[in-house]
């Protein structure tokens, strides 16, 4: 079988739920073999996760090589790789997580290797196959590579990720990284303060909150707490400096698919709806029963955020027990 | 910048599952409005030392968006338009708009927005760096520029960065880089004056075959309409039984 590349998305070497869809992914193709880019005193226990769902290989390429650079680094780093991997029969396909690196990423390595570029896939089938949401979720698109090795980046929540026993057979990859690369430089990075909540684009449940909230959130979050989801936010209620920009879901923000979105106090703009409208059940509590939102949801309350989501938190609680 | 589809419109698909770029009123992508905002921002800032070329790739019409930038007060734009060109992917996309920056000459900036309002792959600015052999800078939501030093910020995935970088790069800027300027009626006539140039693929040294849907690197093979949402259960609020309401369809479902 031939192997297929996967870079994995870790933060500190902690591997995110994306990364064990894409090798879930990975294995309907070839034979997985899993790319992290990371410190090489991580690579063992990193390797023990991916391990579990099925990666035969794992592909170390310490930091310090690509560290401190944007993505130009890590695309010489991969079209190296992915001239050594694979033996004769070359890779089966090379796989991104569809985060805004992954794609650029990606990008790069398919002008250096001549190869087609699919990006945000919600699902990848044998041949491969893609499948992509487009405009705004109102068309589903099936495509192909057609020349070179497949690159495809796939979106969070495009597959239920599967459990098999890999090998898991770590091999150090030392890239040459020219210096023409190493020109975008990163002079300072500041994590975000963990909220404590699941991470937005891979929660099962989002809870997000626009200019209905009037600025207060609480209720939004409150609310979010009592089903353990994560809280994002509409452009307007970020441009009113209510909530930090890496809570927007939309077509600026983040786009979210996740089994349940609850949208409070938002319109339903087109451009929200880009980031949120392949959600599996969707529901709206708005208090103008003509909002636009209320084409799209599921189960809709025409009502005032601030009494019914306090009072459904209270009801959820209750149920709880 | 990219002349594409209003998504505010019912936007589809030709039979050849190319993007119906016709039956719908097209529009400079909003989100290319930023790009164009920052290019005259950071001119106005080095007092007319540089001049700001917009640079679009399309059909006939896509010379509204170059017309647009000019409105908002470009220099001159550049609209490359040749028929072979029509279904060309992300690869070709960047093939056509590098050879075009080659040809303009020395560019110190080439800015993109983050993503077209059709596509939004947000890949061509990364790719148009590859094939320019220049650095990419992208996602920036607060640019500046001093000499031939830019600095930006932007908020990655899990974090807020600072990124340097020497000129020439290739920049993308996000909504977050504040309004772009709504063409004032002096800038309306002011454009009409300004040149605008036509490039064919022959002009760019481009062979027909080396871009369009026959030979793009990955093709559509099938689109589907969504089927619209079936209508969902409406209820409205009176003393309470909203949330209770609420709280019973999430029971129903299992998210409780
Ligand atoms: C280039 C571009 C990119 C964009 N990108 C994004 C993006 O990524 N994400 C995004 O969200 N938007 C984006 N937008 C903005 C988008 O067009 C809308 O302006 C925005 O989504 C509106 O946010 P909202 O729904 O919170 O506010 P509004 O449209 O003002 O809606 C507020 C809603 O709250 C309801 N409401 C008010 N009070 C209450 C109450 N007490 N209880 C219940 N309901 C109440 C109102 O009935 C109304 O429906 C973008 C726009 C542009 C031009």
């Amino acid at each position: 079988m031939s192997e297929v590349l996967v870079v994995i998305d870790h933060a500190e070497g902690e591997v995110k739920k994306p990364t064990y869809e894409l090798l879930t992914i990975a294995r309907r193709l070839g034979e997985p073999s899993a790319v992290f880019f990371g410190s090489a005193d991580k690579a063992d226990a990193v390797a023990e996760k991916v391990k579990k769902y099925g990666a035969e290989k794992v592909y170390v390429i310490d930091d310090a090589d690509v560290e401190g650079y944007l993505v130009a680094p890590k695309a010489e780093a991969m079209q190296q790789l992915a001239e050594k991997a694979g033996g004769e029969g070359g890779l089966a396909a090379i796989l991104f997580p569809s985060s805004f690196e992954g794609k650029e990423v990606a990008a790069r390595l398919a002008i250096k290797i001549e190869s087609g570029l699919i990006t945000d896939a919600v699902d990848v089938q044998e041949g491969p196959v893609t499948t992509q949401s487009v405009f705004a979720g109102s068309y589903t698109v099936t495509a192909k590579v057609t020349k070179g090795t497949p690159i495809i980046t796939v979106k969070p929540n495009s597959a239920a990720p599967e459990e098999t026993e890999g090998a898991a057979a770590v091999e150090a990859f030392t890239p040459t990284i020219s210096d023409g690369a190493k020109t975008a430089q990163i002079i300072a990075s500041q994590p975000r303060q963990s909220t404590g909540r699941p991470d937005l684009t891979e929660a099962a449940i989002v809870v997000s909150g626009g200019r209905g909230t009037g600025g207060n959130f609480e209720p939004i979050e409150n609310f979010a707490d009592s089903l353990g989801a994560a809280v994002g936010a509409s452009r307007a209620a970020v441009d009113s400096g209510w909530m930090p920009h890496a809570f927007q879901v939309g077509q600026t923000g983040k786009t979210v698919s996740p089994q349940l979105y609850v949208a409070n106090g938002i319109s339903g703009a087109i451009q929200h709806r880009a980031g949120m409208q392949t959600s599996k059940t969707i529901v709206a509590v708005n208090k103008d029963d003509e909002a636009p939102i209320f084409e799209l949801v599921d189960f809709g309350v025409v009502g005032d955020l601030h009494t019914v989501l306090p009072a459904a938190t209270e009801e959820i609680t209750k149920r709880k027990g | 910048m990219k002349y594409v589809p209003d998504a505010t419109a019912d936007r589809q698909f030709e039979s050849d599952n190319t993007v119906d770029r016709v039956g719908v009123d097209g529009l400079l992508s909003e989100l290319d409005e930023y790009a164009v905002e920052q290019a005259l921002q950071l001119k106005e800032k080095t007092e007319g030392e540089h001049e700001v070329i917009a640079l679009c790739v399309g059909p006939e019409k896509a010379v509204d968006a170059a017309r647009k930038a000019l409105q908002m007060g470009a220099d001159r734009a550049v609209h490359v338009v040749d028929d072979a060109i029509a279904g060309s992917d992300y690869v070709a996309t960047s093939l056509v708009l590098a050879k075009a920056i080659e040809k303009i000459g020395t560019c110190d900036l080439v800015v993109c927005g983050m993503a077209s309002t059709d596509a939004s792959g947000s890949v061509v600015p990364a790719m148009l760096a590859e094939r320019l052999n220049l650095p990419q800078v992208t996602l920036a939501s607060v640019v500046e520029a001093q000499g031939d030093q830019v600095r930006i910020k932007r908020d990655n995935e899990g974090s807020t960065e600072v990124i340097g970088a020497t000129l020439p790069i290739v920049l993308s800027v996000t909504d977050q880089t504040g309004e772009a300027r709504y063409p004032s009626f002096k800038g309306i006539m002011a454009a009409k004056k300004k040149p605008l140039e036509t490039l064919s693929l022959s002009d760019l040294g481009i062979e027909a075959d080396q871009v369009g849907l026959a030979v793009a690197w990955s093709q559509v093979e099938e689109t589907t309409e969504r089927p619209p949402r079936t209508a969902g259960e409406i209820v409205t609020d009176e003393d309470g039984s909203g949330a209770v309401a609420l709280a019973e369809f999430l029971a129903s479902k299992k998210f409780i």
